[in-house]
């Protein structure tokens, strides 16, 4: 039996899909309370990239999140699909298996993180306990490494010996950042890591994050409602809407010729702070309620381009589910108008 | 541009104190603040969190007492009133709406009843026409039909929703300032910009004075017509917006700048400074700039004097010895 932790030391090119999710499918809850919050997505990561995963509060990001890190907590289950990692699908391994999967291959920084550290503990201690738990290092090494961590996010070594309280919010969760880095992880899966923070303290972190990356070569799976924020700082951006990805392009490319009428809609909801200033529309109406998601494409009762003055087009948007198809080489859209008809 | 300013804050102050009876020392949450709000404008006022710009909207709103200075409100200072009418007489005229349009509505009671409640106390209609006038306000906000939105209750609505209403209870008692504590921040990114919309439309059609308080830049660009930039309790830049960020002049307004995800430029264009000092500045601070340990620009003088807020351009002052200074 190789384990996912053997597979890594094979010479790798870069490039190479490190994460590959087929299909995916979370519920929660069952009966009539049932709700499904991702609904048969696929999404890449490739090695050294960092993806966006921008999307509404309960379009199901994070679901996705927590899936990939398999925290999934009953009632949400895995329903279908898989979830590759170099390869190997992690849905069905042991917790054994899992346990070292998990902050090895790929860790994780939550929005609410800088509050998940140990109050009563010094923040040294905190890196050797999640390096002992992983690897056998000793203890005075352990501390050394956390000092060269902490060094890497930009907090003074010394401050290993303080205590949470007394960092800043953005310093703790730097230090998350550099806890996440510990074990040289290949994927780090951030979930709103700085929408708690300030604007200058979140541009700092993501300064950081972008300069290791480049040191380290980790790839990143950030997901944030904040699309302006992907707009710069991500490779490749996916859009989640209802529990489904309706677009995924390259960063640019969606920024200047997004397909998805959620997108363009969702681009029309950030206002510029810079150049000329025109009276924005938004999206009316508001995202659906998943335990009972409108039939068809999911946008189609807040989308402008559904219309029932044109019959044949409004049968097929309000009634059949539109598959996301490549447009162009990486730059795939869900939606009926873009596809013209089925393949 | 002499709109009347229903709103004066003169010199305000609010130190709150820390510590205990041997080690006690004070947070200058809002320090020596003047500004106005006029009728039919919106001021944005802008900081990061602990800047003190949320204390100034609940001094404004008679939520707290200030330490020092006076709130005039149409030329007589309301900051100390007590008595019931007095402080009934000033909220029939400056509302309050707030971040999270969860937690300020009732749960167990029906939207009507919340619209209603500010038409009886204060007595903006006859009883007779207060089910017509609640389905007005719904109507104004956006919120059709009315009757039927009159009969929920809270938690069958949206977020955004929830914010209109908040905003239609404001409005019952047709006030001339409305105090607007980060109001979009909490709701999904896609129903933003209707909520900002509607405030445009009411600062239009109504003349309202806005105050809104909020930490995005870019949303407060959308909205208002002047900025107030706090940093550490105190106004470190003040003028017409647009103005003030196509050039502005205090340093800390040009990291903020710097700092907010624009998609016009790219993160790897422009990098910012990374933090030297302590944000929170306020605690007891000692003579001179509180921007001191952050900033770029600091020569020998701005350790030793606080900088004054100096107009250094029509409409734009700040508080810098460097770009600002007062003779």
């Amino acid at each position: 039996m190789t384990s996912v932790v053997e597979e890594r030391s094979v010479a790798r090119t870069r490039g190479a899909t490190l994460l590959e999710l087929r299909e995916l499918a979370v519920e929660y809850g069952v009966g009539a309370k049932r709700a499904r919050a991702v609904d048969e997505v696929d999404l890449a990561i490739h090695e050294g990239e960092i993806v966006g995963l921008a999307g509404e509060s309960g379009c199901g990001k994070t679901t996705i999140a927590n899936a990939v890190m398999q925290i999934l907590r009953p009632p949400a289950r895995i329903v279908g699909g898989s979830i590759l990692f170099e390869g190997e699908d992690l849905v069905g391994k042991s917790a054994e298996e899992l346990r070292r999967f998990r902050w090895r291959n790929v860790s994780m920084v939550l929005q609410s993180a800088m509050n998940a550290l140990n109050p009563v503990m010094r923040v040294g201690d905190q890196f050797v306990d999640a390096m002992r738990a992983h690897e056998r290092i000793d203890r005075r090494r352990a501390l050394a490494r956390a000092g060269e961590l902490l060094e890497l996010v930009g907090i003074d070594r010394r401050r290993a010996r303080a205590y949470p309280h007394e960092l800043s919010g953005g310093m703790r969760q730097r230090v998350i950042i550099a806890m996440a880095l510990a074990l040289k992880p290949e994927l780090i899966i951030m979930d709103e890591p700085t929408t708690a923070l300030d604007v200058v303290v979140q541009r700092e972190i993501l300064q950081q994050v972008e300069a290791l990356k480049r040191d380290f070569g980790f790839a990143v799976l950030f997901i944030t409602h904040d699309l302006s924020l992907l707009l710069e700082f991500a490779d490749r951006i996916a859009i989640m809407y209802a529990g489904e990805i309706v677009e995924a392009a390259p960063a640019l490319r969606l920024a200047t010729n997004p397909q998805h009428p959620y997108t363009q809609g969702l681009l029309q909801s950030f206002p510029p702070l810079s150049g000329p200033l025109t009276r924005l529309t938004g999206i009316p109406g508001a995202p659906p309620d998943l335990r009972d998601p409108p039939s068809g494409c999911r946008f189609h009762p807040r989308c402008p381009h559904c219309l029932s003055e044109e019959p044949a087009l409004y049968v097929r948007q309000t009634t059949e589910r539109p598959l996301l198809r490549a447009i162009e080489p990486g730059h795939e859209v869900a939606c009926h108008l873009v596809a013209g008809g089925p393949l | 541009m002499t709109a009347a300013a229903p709103l004066e804050v003169r010199s305000l102050s609010k130190r709150f104190a820390i510590g205990n009876a041997f080690r006690r020392s004070h947070v200058h949450a809002v320090d020596d603040v003047s500004f106005e709000l006029r009728s039919g404008k919106i001021t944005a006022l802008v900081g990061e969190s602990g800047s003190g710009k949320s204390t100034v909207a609940r001094l404004l709103a008679r939520l707290y007492d200030p330490s020092a200075g006076a709130v005039l409100f149409e030329g007589s200072d309301v900051s100390r009133v007590r008595r019931r009418r007095g402080v009934l007489r000033y909220r029939s005229q400056v509302q309050m709406i707030f971040q999270d349009p969860f937690g300020s509505l009732n749960p167990v009671k029906t939207i009507r009843h919340h619209i209603e409640r500010p038409l009886r106390i204060h007595q903006v209609v006859a009883s007779g026409q207060i089910e017509e006038q609640v389905h007005d306000l719904l109507r104004t906000v956006g919120l059709v039909p009315p009757e039927d939105i009159a009969a929920k209750y809270p938690h069958e609505l949206s977020g955004g929703q929830r914010q209109r209403v908040a905003i239609a209870r404001a409005l019952a008692v047709e006030p001339k300032v409305v105090l607007a504590d980060e109001p979009i921040s909490m709701l999904d990114v896609s129903i933003r910009i209707g909520i900002l919309n509607l405030m445009l439309r009411l600062k239009e059609e109504r003349g309202i004075a806005f105050l809104y308080v909020t930490h995005d830049l870019a949303s407060a660009r959308y909205l208002a017509d002047d900025i107030l930039v706090m940093y550490a309790g105190q106004i470190v830049e003040r003028g017409p917006i647009e103005q003030v960020l196509s050039a502005p002049l205090h340093p800390y307004t040009r990291l903020l700048l710097a700092a907010v995800p624009d998609p016009a430029t790219k993160l790897h264009a422009e990098r910012i400074e990374l933090r030297k000092g302590l944000a929170s500045a306020a605690v007891d601070p000692p003579e001179g700039c509180r921007f001191l340990t952050r900033c770029p620009l600091a020569i020998e003088v701005c350790s030793r004097v606080t900088p004054p807020l100096v107009e250094e351009r029509p409409g734009q002052a700040a508080r810098c010895h460097v770009t600002a200074p007062s003779t």
